[in-house]
């Protein structure tokens, strides 16, 4: 057989982690990337990466870590996948260790690990507070020795525009487009890896990068590939109010003893230093005395909205809560948290080591995303020799990091999606490699036809575009679309407005035919590639506002008011578990719960009847065509989720 | 009263060869703007000061919030990110130009693939043997993790370049950010085993022995990264070296 070799599409943690594993095994990688990889949005993660080395003497372990996951996720996740990440946490952490990042160390030297939303562990180690950068470059560095070795190859600016098919629609490689030249070409692979990210840009703002558009991941959606948990959006807490970005502050702020709070009074103007400690609502704190500033992401967003729209305590009668670190000494802020109270600082201009951050929740991540599928083993872990590991539902076509669906359900814990990026990046590695060798044609034997045809596909496709003359601005266009979703698929999501806002997005869909290609010029033009994107992040926010609308259920970061299931607040989980057991067992003493509690629990399971399964989406007629899907809930029983 | 605005200067250039021009964008003010924010809004109605409708401006960026290193560029003479480059903090009209010791690929992106290639002389990389599960690393004394830790912010933004009068367009010289990741894994416990190899290319022509010691390096950059420290260590183990090497010949 020809010489073989994998395409990775994308080149942040996840798909620098793919390509050096799979170059391990001797395999040729083309690396394709949108910008010099170094670039890539995760560097914009700060706080950590999760994983259960108990340094601290806790009795953390990965099991423990496994069930924080999976009850964060409010039991969305699969399962096996989850498990077998949190077994690996260790590892991912001491091999990024060996490969050079600069994390933080106790006084003994070992590495030293801090607080995150959704455990009561120290399980997140930390290079200051820009974790995620300092990952990226040991990935980046590794590849570009991987590079001069001669295994990887290397094309930054280039966009991957589609996968390409053979007759049994197998994927045989990618259409590249050369954002300098203009050019379109084919590139063959035996397989192709999309690790392009999430996308956070349908929002228009949001804590991502301007690459986040998520176009990769719905190209393959509209070939035919299957997508999950499109409603799935995580809306950080924290971050800082802007008209271009809403910049990330850090769970880590609150992790490292950052406090919470909103003037008692509303309308209270004065200075916030100014205002006693028994002036200031720590509702966090009082509202979940358990987990207090570091509830999950999903609650600490829900209770912030709560406090501005629904109390209207927001800080100076405006979205905005305090974030306060200023109990701390600046040496101690520095050293632990100085990357992101610089960023604070400079695009504020207030120190927030002296004055409280004013902060306000924004999209931040996304745990849907292209379907992937995985083979497990029958103590629940994975398989990692499976070529299945990490397959979308087009064969040959993987995908891996936020760019796939399975691993953090309804609501990602904290620093949980460096591992899970550098985690399936890793782990697919010997099962894509098994994939190759063992397709019956390599890629380059394929008659070129099969390129061609693709190749002139999106040629045309892109004619088309630049030669679009409509009155619309795609910038402003795209601009419309964010606020649309910001509005309306946000935080707390009603059926009467997700309606409305797919009929909208319907019109935006006609009126992207009515858009101006701006430039035409040949040499580095974006804005073709940019209308063609655009024209991607409408499907994706149908995508997302379907399976909002559709999912009539109050599940972890999809929070829909009208279908709270109510929790009585004296139910505990483990009533739960009794009841289960003794169903498990054969007979119910209903006697033994209270009618209130009996009936929540009646509530509990009908709800996760219909609805503990993972939406799937696939294009058909032009719109998204929703099903679906059992997950494997085996390993931990799903129970009510509780954090005060 | 006149609405309040924000004046922008932008020198273009359509493609590699071709001449570059001067256009003035004005732009209604909004508070908390910075250099990016308006280029988006530029783009969204990419309409020059006279009423010209052109193209919209092409840059580079990504993160909007200084770790990506991306959106370099020449603000009112001095370089920097662009994205933290705040409206209400500079004079206008703001004036903004492509860096110019790196080719310009249009308009104010340009084409830094030399750093990066730089990195790889210096083999800026940990030399492991695997991917595979070797156990925990080193220890490390927390004041060694300190020191590390600010060099490896180095975002490869090519800030240092642009300030240093020894790195032109036409020479070779290293510039002090590699020199400074040099220092970074030659420090690291495993990464120093290779010092050597990361000392030659610093040692043969473009390397440490043209630093002109301008110190401009140091004050353009944008994470604070000591790089003069840096360049004042490795001299000492380029010298070293250099003895080394003499005495190695010798016997």
């Amino acid at each position: 057989m020809s010489k073989q070799r994998v395409i990775v599409i994308g080149g942040g943690l996840a798909g620098l982690a793919a390509t050096m594993k799979i170059a391990e095994q001797g395999m040729q990688v083309l690396l394709v990337s949108f910008l010099p990889v170094k670039r890539s949005h995760s560097v914009c993660a700060q706080g950590g990466i999760n994983g259960a080395v108990n340094i601290k003497g806790e009795g953390d372990s990965p099991d423990i870590h496994f069930y924080d996951t999976v009850k964060g996720g409010d039991f969305l996740g699969h399962q096996p996948l989850c498990k077998d990440m949190c077994y690996n946490g260790p590892f991912v952490i001491h091999l990024m260790d060996r490969l050079g990042v600069t994390f933080n160390r106790t006084p003994e030297g070992n590495l030293d690990f801090r607080r995150f939303g959704g455990t009561l562990h120290h399980r997140t180690a930390f290079a200051g507070a820009t974790t995620g950068q300092q990952l990226l470059y040991a990935l980046d560095e590794q590849v570009r020795r991987l590079e001069v070795e001669g295994i990887v190859e290397k094309m930054e600016w280039h966009e991957y525009l589609g996968a390409i098919l053979n007759d049994e629609g197998r994927c045989v490689g990618a259409v590249i487009h050369n954002l300098r030249s203009g050019e379109i070409v084919s590139e063959r692979g035996d397989a192709v890896v999309l690790a392009t990210g999430g996308p956070g840009l349908v929002y228009g703002r949001s804590t991502n990068s301007a690459v986040c558009t998520g176009t990769a991941t719905t190209s393959a959606y509209l070939q035919g590939a299957k997508y999950g948990n499109g409603e799935f959006i995580q809306i950080h807490p924290s971050a800082i109010p802007g008209h271009d970005k809403l910049r990330l502050m850090s769970e880590s702020a609150r992790g490292e003893g950052g406090r919470v709070w909103v003037p008692r009074k509303p309308g209270d103007n004065r200075p916030p230093k100014q205002i006693p400690d028994n002036e200031r609502y720590y509702f966090l704190e009082e509202r979940y005395p358990l987990f207090g500033n570091l509830v999950p992401r999903d609650v600490g967003s829900r209770e912030i909205y709560d406090v501005c729209i629904n109390g209207g305590l927001g800080v100076g009668g405006e979205n905005k809560v305090y974030l306060d670190l200023t109990h701390h000494s600046r040496e101690h802020l520095n050293r632990r948290l100085g990357g992101i109270l610089e960023i604070y600082e400079k695009f504020t201009g207030v120190d927030p080591r002296e004055n409280p951050m004013e902060i306000f929740p924004a999209v931040h991540y996304s745990m849907g995303g292209i379907w992937t599928d995985y083979e497990r083993t029958e103590e629940g872990l994975i398989n990692h020799e499976s070529p299945r590991n990490q397959s979308t539902s087009l064969t040959g076509l993987y995908a891996a990091g936020e760019a796939d669906y399975q691993y953090h359900g309804a609501n990602r814990l904290g620093a949980n999606s460096l591992l899970s990026c550098i985690y399936t990046g890793l782990m697919m590695g010997p099962g894509v490699v098994n994939y190759v060798k063992n397709v019956d044609q390599a890629a380059e034997d394929i008659p070129s036809s099969v390129f061609e045809k693709a190749v002139q596909e999106k040629k045309e496709r892109f004619d088309q575009i630049k030669a679009m003359k409509g009155k619309e601005n795609p910038y402003a266009l795209h601009h419309e679309l964010g606020e649309l979703m910001i509005a309306n698929v946000l935080i707390v999501r009603e059926n009467d407005k997700l309606e409305k806002t797919l009929d909208v997005i319907n019109e935006y869909e006609e009126r992207w035919n009515n858009v101006e290609c701006v430039d035409t010029q040949v040499w580095t033009n974006p804005v073709p590639s940019y209308i063609n994107q655009l024209y991607n992040m409408i499907q994706l926010s149908k995508i997302i506002t379907k399976g909002a609308m559709l999912r009539n259920e109050f599940r972890g970061a999809h929070y829909k008011p009208e279908f709270d299931l109510n929790q009585p607040k004296d139910f505990k989980p483990e009533t739960y578990l009794e009841y289960y057991e003794q169903k498990q067992n054969g007979k119910v003493n209903e006697d033994s719960f209270t009618p209130e509690h009996m009936e929540y629990m009646k509530r509990f399971e009908a709800n996760n009847d219909k609805w503990l399964k993972s939406s799937i989406a696939q294009f058909k007629n032009g719109q998204p065509d929703i099903t679906y899907e059992e997950v494997d809930t085996s390993l931990v029983t799903p129970r009510p989720r509780k954090y005060d | 009263m006149a609405e309040k605005t924000i004046t922008i200067q932008i020198k273009r250039q359509d493609s590699r060869d071709s001449s570059s021009y001067w256009q003035t964008f004005e732009i209604p003010y909004k508070p908390n703007s910075n250099v990016i924010s308006c280029l988006m809004d530029i783009r969204r109605n990419p309409v020059t000061k006279e009423g010209k409708q052109v193209p919209p401006v092409i840059w580079e960026c990504n993160c909007l919030e200084e770790v990506c290193g991306a959106c370099t560029m020449v603000i009112n003479g001095r370089v920097r990110q662009s994205c933290s480059a705040l409206i209400d903090t500079l004079a206008q009209p703001v004036r903004l130009q492509p860096m110019s010791k790196f080719p310009v690929v249009r308009d104010l992106a340009v084409d830094r693939s030399r750093m990066f290639e730089n990195l790889k002389k210096v083999k800026a990389w940990m030399q492991v043997d695997g991917y595979h599960d070797l156990g925990p690393g080193a220890k490390v004394p927390e004041t060694n993790q300190g020191i590390a830790y600010k060099l490896s912010e180095c975002m490869t933004c090519g800030c240092c370049m642009e300030a240093c009068p020894q790195f032109s367009l036409n020479n070779n010289f290293i510039g002090a950010a590699p020199i400074s990741q040099a220092r970074l894994f030659n420090m690291n416990p495993v990464g120093k085993f290779i010092a050597e190899q990361r000392l030659q290319p610093l040692m043969e022509a473009g390397g440490i022995g043209d630093c002109g010691n301008a110190q401009n390096c140091v004050e353009a950059c944008p994470k604070s990264i000591p790089l003069t420290e840096s360049i004042a260590e490795m001299s000492k183990q380029v010298s070293v070296q250099m003895f080394k090497n003499i005495f190695q010949k010798r016997s």
